[in-house]
């Protein structure tokens, strides 16, 4: 079991922070956990400071993109740091999209990277077009949002035709 | 099905037999997965919810697993029906509480669930009277495996089965023993038995699971890590530590008895006065009455009513249990009131003296 960083007690709290990409596991005591916990939520000023202060040296227009961020799941749209805040994923894709960044997270959670057990008897190989699919159907969401009928009748030809291959690639039913 | 059948009688793992079943009431396993051609469900719009619904509740209801499901669409349902389900263990708290079409296919016996757009698209479970995780392992991986040829899971040679929160990546797997531990809670000794678990990564929830409190001296214990250890491993873990914890109560119970049994017989006992003639009665109070009669029971002090009795009031004399039976909307000191007599009631006739 691992001690406490802070003091020689035993941890009983794990936390794991995700900051701007990066991830932290701290390992502590009931009573210092309380005592980061609660200077982790209070002084938001502080962050806002520092992060201000950063604007002020960098070009706060090119800032605003966040160069080092991730492009978000061309899949489902969802970016790393939603995620971050959510807590949820969007999609399976995801985890090929942020594997870098979701494998940091999970080796602080699970502390292994490589699944063992179970594996589907069916391999997902037509993983592929099952990720076609769930990009077609939210740009076919997107197209019917915008009125762009047009477009929107090609991508849904499109998602038939993915779809009839699935079909006739799946050995079931 | 009709749910107001279901108030009638109780899910099969209540029934109070099975290994270790003086200790351990229940042996849980649930998988959860997700189809590779839908966005997950927190990211799904409400159409795309009910299409993943339409999909799932179709290959459920044809399922050819070794009892029948019954699929209701949870969401049509009335809160206070969503409610009986969760006091029932049928469907999770964030499954009632969810928005959108959503569903669960149940076997007559209420130990099999399969919840459609949970947190993921499919979360499946096997619960079973006593300590009886290798059964419940094969019913779980058998219905795992016909649902596979039916649908296409989102799986990683590296990640394993892909799940909406990393924590539950790679197996999917939540391996989960309820114990009634009320000589280790007596004792206090219980404050050791969390910090060993800590220690081991496995968690502990109560009767509830997550973040539900520990009522009744009810303890689940199950494991945190899912990916990285085979479905075997990780049930090995639970094994060994339900085994540890089974010789732990049972010691700390001989030596209470030991030391002092005329008190035990005495508390127990007035626990049990109590609830055979209280007219009205917290949820609360219940509760750590009923586990004081359980374990006295058990230890042979009192005879006056059977384990599956105790084990079915611990659920049916939750809120919505009291006002499905009821037939109406029942506010908090009315509940009281009606617990309390269905608690008399109960007692009066499953007593093996009177009813002999």
């Amino acid at each position: 079991m691992k001690k406490c960083e802070h003091c020689s007690k035993p941890a009983v709290l794990h936390i794991t922070e995700l900051q701007d990409g990066s991830v932290e596991a701290h390992h502590l005591c009931e009573s210092c956990a309380k005592e980061y916990l609660t200077q982790n939520s209070e002084p938001e000023s502080v962050e806002v400071e520092s992060s201000l202060s950063i604007d002020e040296s960098d070009d706060s227009e090119t800032s605003e993109a966040a160069p080092q961020e991730q492009p978000p799941c061309p899949n489902c749209g969802i970016t790393f740091k939603e995620f971050r805040s959510l807590g949820r994923l969007g999609c399976a894709h995801d985890y090929s999209h942020f594997r870098e960044e979701l494998t940091r997270l999970i080796e602080n959670i699970h502390s292994e990277v490589q699944h063992v057990g179970k594996v589907p008897k069916r391999q997902p190989d037509a993983s592929r077009q099952q990720f076609d699919l769930i990009r077609l159907k939210l740009q076919l969401k997107e197209a019917i949002d915008e009125e762009n009928y047009e477009k929107a009748a090609g991508l849904r030809d499109q998602i038939r035709q993915v779809e009839l291959e699935l079909r006739s690639s799946s050995p079931a039913t | 099905m009709n749910l107001d059948v279901l108030t009638q009688r109780s899910g099969e793992w209540l029934r109070g037999t099975g290994p270790e079943a003086d200790i351990v009431i229940s042996s849980r396993i649930r998988l959860a997965r997700n189809l590779a051609e839908f966005p997950f469900v927190n990211r799904a719009s409400d159409t795309v919810r009910a299409q993943i619904e339409d999909f799932l509740r179709e290959r459920i209801e044809k399922l050819q697993g070794r009892r029948p499901l019954t699929y209701l669409r949870t969401s049509d349902l009335e809160p206070l029906d969503r409610q009986f389900l969760v006091e029932r263990q049928l469907i999770s708290r964030e499954h009632a509480e969810d928005h959108g079409q959503c569903g669960v296919g149940v076997s007559s016996e209420e130990n099999v669930s399969l919840m459609v757009n949970e947190e993921d698209h499919l979360r499946m479970q096997v619960l079973r009277s006593g300590m009886d995780l290798d059964a419940a392992w094969a019913e779980i991986n058998e219905i795992d495996d016909l649902m596979e040829q039916e649908v296409a899971y989102a799986f990683d040679s590296q990640f394993g089965y892909l799940t909406a929160c990393p924590t539950n990546v790679g197996t999917g797997i939540r391996v989960s023993v309820m114990l009634h531990l009320p000589a280790l809670v007596a004792t206090k000794e219980i404050q050791k038995v969390f910090q060993a678990l800590q220690k081991i990564g496995l968690a502990v929830r109560g009767l509830y699971g997550e973040g539900s409190q520990a009522m009744g001296d009810f303890y689940q214990i199950s494991n945190q890590v899912t990916l990285g250890k085979s479905e075997i491993d990780i049930m090995k873990s639970i094994k060994d530590v339900v085994a540890q914890i089974l010789g732990y109560e049972r010691r700390v119970r001989t030596a209470l008895v030991k030391e002092n049994r005329q008190a035990l017989h005495d508390q127990v006992s007035r626990a049990f006065g109590i609830l055979q003639n209280a007219q009205t009665i917290s949820s609360e109070e219940t509760m750590h009455l009923l586990s004081s009669v359980r374990m006295g029971v058990n230890l042979g002090l009192i005879d006056d009513v059977e384990i599956p009795t105790v084990n079915e009031l611990f659920i049916q004399t939750q809120p919505a249990h009291l006002q499905k039976l009821r037939h109406q909307k029942l506010e908090s000191a009315e509940r009281n009131i009606a617990r309390a007599a269905y608690i008399r009631q109960r007692l009066a006739e499953n007593n093996p003296h009177t009813s002999a």
